[in-house]
């Protein structure tokens, strides 16, 4: 438990030695404001007011900020998980890790455990933006939480997946433009399944990684969505400590 | 002589798709020993020492650490083991202490003695006032000694190194080879190298492995004992008839190879070497060189890695491995 810590603070620490950890804090911060005044100032625009008679501030303005939220989150997650692995094969220093005293259960974990703290630091920043409405007015404080609980899954099976795709390669750009293919492709699964049959259909939406996070975001904590983010997470974190042993076999 | 056996490699193969990189090969390393390991490139030599520190698992055979099974109990294994591979495995942008005190912590030092252990490995490998640098703007010499800090600082049974003294300055080449040999006093060592002097000077055993095969393994003062003829260059200025020189006792073959210089052949034995420089004197044949063509060390290396080698477990001679890495 100590050595999953250990390198969970490590990977937390090697992460806000780059800039690339600042950049991303700054770039994710300043999207989201702008996308955050273009709906609010959309909601309060009298002109338009009759269009959401029937949503209220948080279902409006809250929603659709962490919606976008989502989908920043699918662009930038390549990038925290990109390093994870594939840098520590390039420098070779994936020999000092597995010359170590410490299992590649613990290895896998403690860099999942740091990659989440530092999307849950970001996750921290974002909720902060709809949270400054309860300055001028009432929010569901419910729904919101259900939403930041949505996207902190929605965070987790990313990371989980840009893990598995940084233990295959040693090119962390390579990582990250496959983990960004990946991620797409489960988020818009559900947009192939209208052409098939039903069942199809059905399927693909249910597999897809969008559909569960909106459920979410309108407030339905069901458990299946719940368990659906664990169950993504939890299988690429296995393959990854699959692949990563059986390394040391090739 | 028969100090506890630290590391044994017994009968270990490793392939690589199809080629074999590690064929067959045994040796074991007492406490208190430092085990020179040679061999041209692509020999095995690396993929060895990484089999030997469980980076990558063999497909035969066992490897023990301290008592412990690599296979079986990694973590007890690996807890003895102190490992500077190649390219020193630096984390650039953590600073020496900070890259210390994590490698320290995984190798389970506990949070006390993280910063004694630190400090002696600081101080052992000439890093004491570079704790606050950052590894990126470290020399390589200075990044090389970080790798060795980090290789022992948990005072581990064996230390593993390869390579440790490349892009090493010749004082700095020095003071790591006193540091080797200080090591060799209560670890053992295992330390690679394409610089036969290193051996040499530190090394208390020899494994020669080539093409994935093990070819030499003895002590090194048993390979020093000159029991074969090798070549001596000597220049005298007023040089005598070759067949004069010829004559001389002892000598067994002479080559002329300059107007000054000959190649002479004999029985390694001093009295040889002082008959000539005697007859030198006595007959003003003014000698001014007297040179050891190879010391024994090079000739044995050249002579079982150029090709036609003979394996040292020769139970099955002519399957000769011809696999490198």
């Amino acid at each position: 438990m100590n050595t999953i810590f250990h390198i969970a603070t490590h990977e937390l620490r090697r992460l806000f030695k780059s800039p690339l950890a600042w950049i991303l804090f700054a770039v994710v911060q300043f999207l989201l404001a702008i996308f955050f005044l273009l709906i609010l100032s959309k909601y309060m625009d009298p002109a338009a007011a009759s269009l959401f008679a029937n949503y209220g501030v948080t279902a409006f303005v809250v929603v659709g900020l962490l919606q976008i939220a989502g989908i920043i989150l699918l662009l930038i997650t390549p990038f925290v998980t990109m390093n994870t692995f594939s840098e520590e094969r390039q420098s070779g220093c994936i020999k000092l890790l597995l010359s170590s005293p410490i299992s590649v259960t613990e290895l896998v974990l403690g860099k999942y455990l740091g990659v989440i703290c530092y999307l849950f630091l970001l996750l921290s920043l974002i909720a902060l933006m709809p949270l400054s409405l309860l300055m001028g007015t009432e929010l569901d404080l419910l729904q919101l939480l259900s939403g930041i609980i949505g996207l902190i899954l929605l965070a987790s099976s990313f990371a989980a997946i840009g893990l598995f795709v940084s233990s295959l390669t040693s090119l962390p750009a390579v990582a990250a433009i496959s983990t960004f293919g990946i991620l797409f492709v489960l988020w818009i699964m559900n947009m192939a399944g209208s052409t098939g049959s039903e069942l199809f259909s059905e399927i693909l939406t249910y597999a897809s990684l969008l559909k569960h996070y909106h459920n979410l975001l309108d407030g339905i904590f069901n458990s299946a969505d719940v368990i659906y983010y664990l169950l993504v997470s939890t299988l690429f974190i296995v393959l990854s400590i699959w692949r990563l042993d059986s390394e040391r076999l090739l | 002589m028969n100090k506890e056996i630290l590391i044994s490699v017994d009968h270990v193969s490793r392939y690589f798709g199809d080629n074999c990189a590690v064929n067959d090969v045994s040796f074991s390393v007492r406490r208190g020993e430092v085990l020179g390991f040679l061999g041209p490139n692509g020999a095995g030599k690396s993929t060895t020492m990484l089999m030997i520190c469980g980076v990558l698992s063999a497909n035969a055979g066992q490897i023990t650490v301290a008592g412990y099974d690599m296979f079986e109990s990694p973590k007890a294994a690996k807890k003895n083991i102190g490992f500077l591979p190649e390219h020193p495995p630096l984390y650039q942008d953590l600073n020496v202490d900070e890259y210390l005190c994590y490698t320290a912590r995984l190798r389970g030092i506990t949070k006390a003695e993280i910063k004694k252990a630190v400090e002696y490995s600081k101080q052992r490998c000439g890093l004491t006032d570079t704790g606050k640098r950052l590894i990126k703007n470290l020399s390589k010499g200075f990044q090389q000694r970080v790798g060795i800090a980090q290789a022992i600082i948990h005072s581990p049974a064996v230390v593993i190194l390869d390579e440790p003294t490349s892009g090493l300055d010749p004082n700095q080449i020095l003071e790591i080879r006193e540091l080797i040999s200080e090591l060799g006093n209560d670890h053992s060592v295992i330390l690679s190298t394409h610089i036969l002097p290193e051996v040499q000077s530190v090394c208390d055993r020899v494994l020669i492995i080539h093409q994935g095969k093990l070819v030499l393994d003895e002590p090194l003062d048993k390979l020093q004992q000159d029991d074969h003829i090798r070549p001596i260059k000597i220049a005298l200025r007023q040089p005598p008839p070759l067949e004069v020189l010829g004559e001389i006792e002892g000598i067994t073959n002479i080559e002329q190879i300059g107007n000054h210089h000959f190649k002479i052949y004999c029985q390694p034995d001093i009295k040889t070497l002082n008959r000539i420089t005697k007859m030198s004197v006595e007959s003003d044949w003014e000698i001014y060189e007297m040179i050891p063509e190879r010391d024994s060390l090079e000739e044995t290396f050249v002579q079982l890695t150029r090709g036609e080698s003979q394996p040292l477990s020769n139970e099955n001679p002519d399957e000769a491995g011809e696999g490198s890495e």
